[in-house]
């Protein structure tokens, strides 16, 4: 049992490095094409192997820490960064059971049965590493990017929990297997089963939150070169900036599955009833994982679109616009889960 | 005032109505514009496998000319250093000697010519100037170098070898200028 878990921990570990890794080749890919570029060729065949040059340049730079920055915060910021992106795929259900060697291998680390409150949580502790990584620099700019970063990460929070608590009205769970079974297949009872059909405004809102937490375009002003060159980052180098941009990749591959279990279904996917045991499982896993990299690609499609917001209209979008959307939601949604069980007979 | 180039814009400030408030009506369509370009044919030149085809009035790295005898047409009269904007070129006169009558076409010729490709901006005005069809800019590009000294080009890359000429007769100033 703890070795079954310990394998699938290290599978998702790898995984989520290859994917994270995989995803910087394919952002600068999904850049040009954008762009009516090309994009990395050169390393390998498709430049497939850019990632691992990358890498290799990223550990063979020299390790500088500034003179005037605090030396153990300065390590630890990059180091709590990329801890909090790892750890919230302990939670995530990849696929039904998979029958395998004469037992059951759940396709997930721990269920908890507070899970999305868990991530929410870690989400929290997120913004730590930015804001110790910044502070220790001792640079202007990057105090200015941490400063906009967790005011950012905190606004966003709030609106996000909001939405959050929306669906786990409607599942009656926390935990994220019971929110991916609670959206089985795709069509019953004369409606979609994935929650993004019956909360549309829910998943608009979350999904614009997790942008913001995830510090990227439109909402990348903890970063942004054209100001603060760099932001947070701006004293950073070597394989200590790598921790930081891996992190971000991490996190990008986090929240497009937690987006997919939430509002897609996890590993559901149409006609899925006509299948059992392994084949389910190897395809829902395929499923779930098809949804991720879709997400991926629209979080980078966003990206390459749209313009950075300001620092006032990102406040304003927050505080005025997504949170009394996200609450109205609430209440509504409420009220209906009410008239439904017949509350206010 | 009257707009002469027709290209004056009234700038407005009014309010935002609703929709444009929502933002989400202007992300699709801006998303539905990158969208399309995913399909647009990309204008990259892998540079060092595939070319670009270059005029033939191409201004790029120097030469400089023997006639048909192979003697160098260069007299070092400096009306090129004069005419050069940038201040890239420099030479050193000699006076012909008896015997090198096959090397250099008159009396006087440029013992250094040199030509820094630093300085140089490529405009093509030494080669306006120039009175014996001696210095002509050619399609060949300066190549790349890890000192800043290598890039003063003297004669020994300048001068065309005798037994590989290069072709100039495509440019715009060919042939000889009496002919004219």
């Amino acid at each position: 049992m703890l070795l079954e878990k310990l394998i699938l921990v290290v599978i998702i570990f790898g995984l989520s490095l290859v994917i994270a890794m995989y995803s910087t080749y394919f952002e600068r890919k999904v850049a040009a094409w954008f762009q009516d570029r090309i994009g990395p060729d050169r390393a390998g065949p498709f430049g497939l192997l850019q990632p691992l040059a990358d890498g290799v340049k990223m550990f063979l730079k020299e390790d500088f820490i500034p003179k005037h920055a605090d030396k153990w915060l300065f390590i630890m910021g990059p180091g709590i960064s990329m801890f909090t992106a790892l750890i919230t795929s302990t939670i995530i259900p990849w696929g039904p059971d998979l029958y395998m060697f004469g037992t059951n291998v759940v396709l997930q680390v721990a269920d908890f049965n507070v899970g999305i409150l868990f991530i929410l949580g870690v989400l929290s502790v997120g913004v730590y590493g930015i804001m110790i990584g910044a502070w220790a620099s001792n640079n202007k700019f990057s105090l200015f990017g941490a400063i906009r970063a967790s005011s950012q990460m905190i606004s966003y929070e709030l609106a996000m929990g909001v939405s959050v608590i929306t669906i786990v009205m409607m599942t009656g769970s926390l935990s994220l297997r019971d929110i991916t079974e609670s959206q089985h297949g795709f069509w019953n009872d004369g409606w979609f089963t994935w929650n993004v059909f019956s909360q549309p405004v829910c998943f608009l809102v979350f999904f614009i939150c997790s942008l913001a937490e995830l510090n990227r375009a439109p909402f990348d002003l903890s970063e942004c070169e054209s100001e603060l060159i760099g932001g947070y980052h701006t004293e950073y180098g070597s394989m200590k900036l790598g921790f930081y941009l891996f992190a971000e990749y991490v996190s990008m591959f986090i929240s497009s599955a937690i987006i997919s279990i939430l509002f897609f279904g996890g590993y559901s996917f149409p006609g899925m009833d006509s299948f059992s045991g392994n084949t389910l499982a190897i395809l829902g896993v395929v499923a779930l994982f098809a949804k991720i990299f879709f997400f991926i690609f629209v979080i980078m499609w966003i990206r390459w679109t749209l313009p950075r917001f300001r620092f006032d209209q990102l406040m304003h979008l927050g505080w005025k616009s997504l949170i009394p959307i996200a609450l109205i939601n609430l209440l509504v949604t409420g009220l209906v889960i009410a008239f439904k069980n017949g509350w206010f007979n | 005032m009257q707009s002469l180039s027709n290209k004056r814009k009234v700038v407005s400030d009014k309010p935002m109505t609703f929709m444009e408030k929502l933002y989400l009506p202007a992300i699709i369509g801006g998303m539905w514009i990158t969208f399309k370009h995913l399909f647009r044919k990309n204008n990259t030149i892998k540079y060092p496998e595939e070319q670009r085809v270059f005029a033939p009035v191409y201004r790029g790295m120097h030469v400089l000319k023997r006639d048909e005898e192979g003697r160098e047409n260069c007299t070092a009269c400096g009306l090129c250093a004069v005419a050069c904007p940038a201040e890239a070129i420099t030479m050193v006169a000699g006076e012909r000697k008896k015997g090198e009558e096959h090397l250099y076409r008159e009396e006087k010729y440029a013992e250094t010519y040199e030509i820094n490709m630093l300085r140089c901006i490529f405009c093509g005005l030494c080669e306006e100037a120039c009175p014996k069809e001696a210095v002509f800019l050619t399609d060949r590009i300066v190549p790349t170098e890890f000192e800043r000294g290598t890039f003063i080009y003297g004669k020994d890359k300048l001068v065309e070898p005798v037994d590989s000429r290069i072709d100039i007769t495509k440019r715009q100033h060919t042939g000889k200028r009496t002919e004219k």
